[in-house]
């Protein structure tokens, strides 16, 4: 194995469109994914993506994973998957875990693209097989057709949630219902709309206080909150179900910058413990960049734009200033500024401006 | 086979070969190169370990290799994450009593 200029860790939208953009500009590249095929969370994602029109509005995320592989094969960017990078080291140097060989790789930059990994919730028996993350259920029902259950209950009405619930009904899973905690749904309202039309209640001001079933789920107690989130006595109900899907959020997957040494700061609206980076997407640490859900949880359009970035930077970090990396990156900036300034995202951009004063 | 889509509005399914393999020792059925824990879930077994101090029963949580929850032992290795772990022909599964044993 020969180290490659520039290694990309992840291969979701962010890492794969961080690859194909430093592969365009020259850079020796190399991608590793834990997954036997590319596309991170694309590859579940069966409903038609939102977003802006260039950056694949109203095509299905499966699509959008097929598309961009294509490129990476067509551009023969070297992919190692599946394989689960484990550590890294005090030389620069990363680990690499493919099925039972473990050994090193070394490359002049990284681009992290690890993603998000899906938040717990905390319950009586919260514990019991059946309460499963709501993209582990995805993962289960759309990649490997497996049905998840006969009777879900989701718990959290976020887009995730929402398309989830969708994807269950697709699949043939009835849907006992949505659980919030908040008085309003969190995600958009197409979603919502969709699923109500299905005839799914979605339980506002509510949130679930224990799992039920001896070996596994076999019911679920909700209960209706008061304005400080506790549960109001009486208002129990028992709900009927074999899972119990948790949708309540995303946490970056920092651990590998935690042992990198690169600087981590808590900022909620980034989606909780990520690594400090700047507008070129380098962190701390000037030989290690990072893009996507890693970097603040958002959404597949601003992964790759992200990502387009980050590629962009790292192969002028080799080799030089370079036009046409310029030109990229700043449309790939412009392109940001533009979505993250709609009324849903202003969140990122306070978030982004955090690291600053930390 | 039960325990699978077999007709999804969107989706395709691309699977391997049907494949023997044990769990506890009973004779089931999956697809070659799935990830264990799928062939386990379509089987109908979410139990696939207990836990270290209280002896709960343990399912998977998020099914891609991030959170620990589904350590099982295969072939007589412990720990080992069913829900990224290939299925093989013969192979043999068992329920992890906490930390696991080597053998
Ligand atoms: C249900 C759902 C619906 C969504 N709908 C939309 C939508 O309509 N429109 C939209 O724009 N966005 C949507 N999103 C969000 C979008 O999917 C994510 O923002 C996007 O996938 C983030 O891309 P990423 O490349 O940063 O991370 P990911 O897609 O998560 O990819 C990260 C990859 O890195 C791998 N990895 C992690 N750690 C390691 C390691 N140590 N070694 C090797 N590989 C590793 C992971 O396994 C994964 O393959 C949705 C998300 C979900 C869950």
């Amino acid at each position: 194995m020969t180290n490659p200029d520039i290694c990309v860790i992840g291969g979701g939208p962010a890492g794969l469109e961080a690859a194909i953009v430093a592969r365009e500009l020259g850079a020796q590249v190399l991608i590793i994914d834990d997954n036997p095929v590319l596309g991170g969370q694309l590859i579940k994602q069966t409903h038609k993506f939102f977003g802006s029109k260039e950056h694949y509005c109203g095509v299905r995320g499966i699509n959008i994973a097929r598309i961009l592989t294509q490129k990476v094969s067509e551009l023969k960017i070297e992919t190692i998957n599946p394989a689960t990078v484990i550590g890294y080291y005090d030389d620069d140097s990363i680990g690499v875990l493919q099925q039972d060989r473990l050994f090193a790789i070394k490359a002049k930059r990284y681009i992290f693209a690890t993603g998000a990994t899906e938040n717990m919730l905390a319950f009586e028996n919260s514990d019991l097989p059946g309460v499963y993350g709501a993209g582990a259920v995805q993962t289960l029902m759309n990649v490997y057709g497996v049905i998840p259950g006969k009777r879900a209950l989701v718990v959290g009405s976020g887009n995730i949630g929402l398309i989830v619930s969708y994807q269950l009904l697709q699949a043939g899973v009835e849907v006992a219902g949505i659980v919030e905690i908040l008085d309003k749904v969190g995600g958009y309202y197409v979603h919502a709309a969709k699923i109500k039309r299905a005839g799914v209640p979605i339980y506002l001001r509510h949130t679930i206080v224990e799992a039920r079933g001896k070996e596994a789920v076999e019911s679920a107690l909700i209960t209706q909150v008061d304005d400080n989130f506790k549960p109001i006595k009486g208002t129990e109900k028992i709900i009927e179900c074999d899972i119990i899907l948790i949708a309540i959020g995303l946490s970056p997957l920092c651990d590998l910058l935690y042992q990198a040494g690169c600087r981590i700061q808590y900022i909620p609206e980034l989606g909780g413990n990520v690594p400090v980076h700047n507008e070129d997407m380098m962190t701390s640490r000037p030989h290690i960049f990072v893009c996507g859900d890693l970097a603040s949880i958002e959404e597949a359009s601003t992964a790759m734009l992200e990502g387009r970035i980050a590629g962009a930077n790292a192969f002028q970090a080799i080799f030089g200033k370079n036009d046409k990396a310029k030109a990229i990156i700043e449309e790939a900036k412009s392109e940001l500024a533009t979505i993250r300034n709609s009324p849903f995202e202003q969140r990122i951009i306070k978030g982004k401006t955090k690291f600053k004063q930390g | 086979m039960k325990g699978y889509i077999s007709e999804h509005p969107i989706l395709k399914f691309e699977r391997g070969r049907k494949v023997k393999f044990y769990f506890e020792d009973k004779e089931l059925e999956g697809y070659e190169g799935q990830p264990i824990a799928a062939a386990l879930h379509a089987s109908g077994i979410k139990v696939l370990r207990y836990s270290e101090r209280y002896n709960r029963p343990r399912g998977f949580f998020c099914a891609v290799g991030k959170c620990s929850s589904c350590l099982m032992e295969v072939d007589g290795r412990p720990n080992v994450m069913v829900c990224m772990e290939p299925l093989k022909e013969g192979m043999r599964v068992y329920r992890q009593k906490g930390k696991g044993k080597l053998k």
